[in-house]
């Protein structure tokens, strides 16, 4: 056939042109790698290229986390001890699930201002069902996370279904969830949690035997490298470019360090807690959620183009609604950590800068403000850069006026690099 | 003669304007004396059924008539442009064919079978792609994720990324679409790999007929060539395609046939081989003085002027 040819035909006109695509088509590498070269010198490449093409991912907060760490440490040498390492993760984890709900909302390219109510509603609502009404905890958490997913659910409908901007239905559902939550509470105000509870459990429970945190890194470790050899295996099988087995290997051996200091870090102190598992499981489900199902990539293909992603066949109102569920549910779970924190119900949760460190946190962390991009690690990184901040202030007695300027800084400084890379990804044909 | 009696049309059928039609399934005979660079048509094997057939088909919205008697004809192998002024109904008639707008009057026949096209899905179910004008593409979402969106695999609920990769470069191999690589981000494409990729989307469901609403409109010189060269490899597939365009000079170079709607009738099916620039031209504008056009002002009696 004719068409062979042609095809030979294109390939030289381009191999002419365009070097780089000729080269790319005969290396075997993976092409979402687009590096040119195997080995150190290949990464060195792609790290320069991407940087240039203002592609920075999650490299400024993971300089700013270190730049946080080399400051505070210097200031004062109990900043990176295991048991303020220890707490930091612990006391992050209520600002990160909210955080994590919040990258879903952002990556529709939308916005949720209620989640702080919401986190507030949830924690009030479980404590009365288990306090007041004497109801066993789990079925109280259990009511106060689907009270969440259904008040998220009811924001939904009136953004996709019924067409009101989200910013201005999370804003009444700001004031709405906040107002049930001090009638739900009461004229006493503030419901004191059984620190053994279920509820309690939740941040004060540590994996204490130094087994649990090096069996769960080896575990991590064991099943990343797995899946990764065994989705290369499948590729090279198939004939579609995979990562050479160094790649493979160097990933592993980065993700071993992290684990296992964090392990190490964790057992000298009280062990493993229950609260970074938690959270831990919860990111690495929603991270899979989002990328590795149909339901995920509807959600990105929403946030870069509603009106493709309602041609493709995608039910945009239910994908919105979801999402919006999603947040709320989020929203509830981290309620329930941050009223375990403080082992109390009580009229200020919720509250205060709650809500902004959420959102920072996701955006710091790297997720675009502009829909479509993002992971719900991002939540991870930026609720850790926020947390170690206070931490860090606190261990300085530097009073509360100045933390939030310093949280506002740092929070300005990741959206103006946001859009800075943004334009940089605009001019360099990447956005 | 399948059309129905429209009800109580005033107007009368015209057999000319239907030879014209016609006459246009050339001999395979007359293709030896064609240029090397449309030698590959000689390959094509035109069927005798035509994929598409409408038969004085009618839309009205309200008052308006944005179609009236229109007849079209789609064999398999064969590109047939579309053209006319704006306003001329091209836009609607392609909305009729992908069930956007279901018909008001008139058959469509799709091989050789009357058939009902009512809503997109009934289109799509027959084989119909439809590529709109503006692209239907999520710049953050790669080549694969494009090609696939909305119809992806899945392997025990999750996405078969491999298999998707495979048959994209699969596809995108057989339809010579050069792209650096399928993983980057729609956004890195430049505006004719973009259209090519929404191109190759709508093959994945494996079409008869592909309808592409001015593929070329937003394109440089270099990417309207690569647009066009993947017409000209969809015909060679045996794909049926309606190209709606403006631009003569795509017109003449990929099309093999040339309908022209004026005011949401048919003004004439021309061979591209054997007719002037100027006189599709004419046909648009309604300059055209020829029996057709003169038997339509009569039986109509809306003069112009």
């Amino acid at each position: 056939m004719s068409i062979d040819k042609t095809s030979a035909a294109a390939q030289d006109e381009h191999a002419v042109e365009n070097p780089e695509a000729a080269a790319a088509a005969v290396t075997a590498v993976d092409p979402r790698l687009l590096v040119r070269e195997q080995g150190l010198a290949g990464y060195l490449g792609e790290f320069k290229r991407k940087m240039k093409a203002g592609e920075l991912g999650s490299l400024p907060v993971v300089l700013g986390l270190l730049i946080i760490c080399v400051v505070f440490q210097s200031l004062n040498s109990n900043f990176l001890s295991a048991q303020n390492i220890s707490d930091i993760t612990v006391t992050m984890v209520g600002t990160g699930m909210i955080s994590v709900g919040i990258v879903f909302v952002l990556l529709l390219g939308e916005i949720d201002l209620s989640v702080g109510s919401i986190s507030g509603a949830a924690s009030a609502l479980a404590a009365v069902l288990a306090v007041n009404q004497g109801w066993p905890e789990w079925a109280a958490i259990l009511v106060a996370v689907g009270a969440g997913v259904a008040i998220g659910a009811l924001h939904g409908f009136f953004f996709a279904v019924l067409g009101a901007p989200a910013f201005a239905v999370t804003l009444a559902g700001l004031l709405f969830w906040l107002g049930f939550m001090l009638k739900v509470l009461g004229e006493n105000g503030t419901i004191n949690l059984d620190s053994d509870g279920l509820i309690g459990k939740l941040t004060t429970y540590f994996f204490a035997d130094v087994a649990a945190a090096y069996g769960l890194a080896a575990v991590v470790v064991g099943v990343f490298f797995v899946s990764s050899f065994l989705g290369n295996r499948r590729r090279e099988a198939v004939g579609v470019p995979s990562r050479p087995l160094s790649d493979t290997l160097l990933r592993t051996g980065l993700l071993a360090v992290v684990s296992f200091a964090a392990a190490f870090m964790y057992n000298q102190y009280k062990g493993l807690p229950l609260a970074t598992v938690v959270f831990l499981a919860f990111l690495i489900a929603t991270d899979f959620v989002l990328r590795r199902t149909a339901y995920g990539r509807k959600i990105f293909a929403l946030g870069g183009s509603v009106e493709a992603s309602r041609r493709a066949g995608i039910n945009v109102t239910a994908v919105r609604i979801s999402v919006f569920a999603i947040s709320g549910g989020f929203a509830a779970i981290g309620g329930l950590f941050l009223a375990s924190k403080i082992a109390s119900a009580n009229q200020s949760a919720g509250t205060g800068d709650l809500l902004m460190n959420a959102i920072a946190a996701a955006v710091i962390g790297g997720t675009s403000l502009f829909g479509g991009r993002g992971r719900t690690w991002n939540a991870l990184l930026g609720v850790l850069v926020i947390v170690s901040i206070q931490y860090g202030l606190q261990l300085e007695s530097i009073a509360e006026p100045v933390k939030y300027m310093i949280t506002a800084a740092v929070l300005l400084t990741t959206v103006v690099i946001d859009s800075i890379t943004r334009k940089t990804q605009k001019t360099a044909g990447r956005a | 003669m399948t059309a129905p009696g429209s009800s109580g049309a005033p107007r009368i059928r015209q057999p000319r304007k239907l030879g014209a039609g016609r006459r246009t399934e050339i001999p395979p005979k007359s293709l030896h004396n064609l240029p090397p660079g449309q030698a590959a048509k000689e390959m094509v094997h035109v069927s005798a059924t035509p994929v598409l057939a409408l038969r004085g088909v009618s839309k009205r919205f309200g008052a308006v008539q944005a179609l009236t008697d229109v007849e079209l004809e789609v064999h398999a192998g064969e590109v047939v442009a579309l053209v006319g002024d704006n306003g001329a109904g091209k836009s609607t008639l392609v909305k009729t064919i992908a069930g956007v707008h279901p018909i008001d009057e008139g058959v469509i026949e799709w091989d050789g079978k009357s058939v009902s096209i009512s809503r997109p899905h009934d289109a799509q179910n027959l084989g119909i792609a439809t590529v709109y004008q503006d692209l239907a593409l999520c710049d953050n979402i790669d080549v694969v994720g494009n090609l696939f969106l909305g119809r992806e695999l899945t392997r025990r609920g999750v996405l078969d990324e491999v298999e998707m990769e495979r048959r994209s470069r699969e596809l995108l191999t057989t339809l010579s679409i050069r792209i650096p690589s399928v993983r980057i981000p729609i956004a890195s494409l430049s505006g004719g790999q973009r259209q090519t990729v929404a191109i190759a989307r709508s093959m994945l469901g494996a079409p008869k007929l592909v309808i592409l609403d001015e593929p070329t409109a937003a394109l440089g010189v270099e990417q309207t060539a690569q647009v066009l060269d993947l017409v000209e490899r969809l015909r060679e597939r045996g794909h049926a395609v309606i190209l709606i365009s403006h631009n003569m000079a795509d017109v003449k170079a990929v099309a093999d046939k040339v309908a022209v709607l004026r005011l949401g009738r048919n003004n004439g099916v021309f061979d591209v081989r054997t007719t002037s620039q100027e006189e599709i031209i004419s046909a648009i504008t309604g300059a055209t003085d020829n029996a057709v056009t003169r038997r339509a002002a009569r039986s109509t009696g809306e003069v112009s002027k």
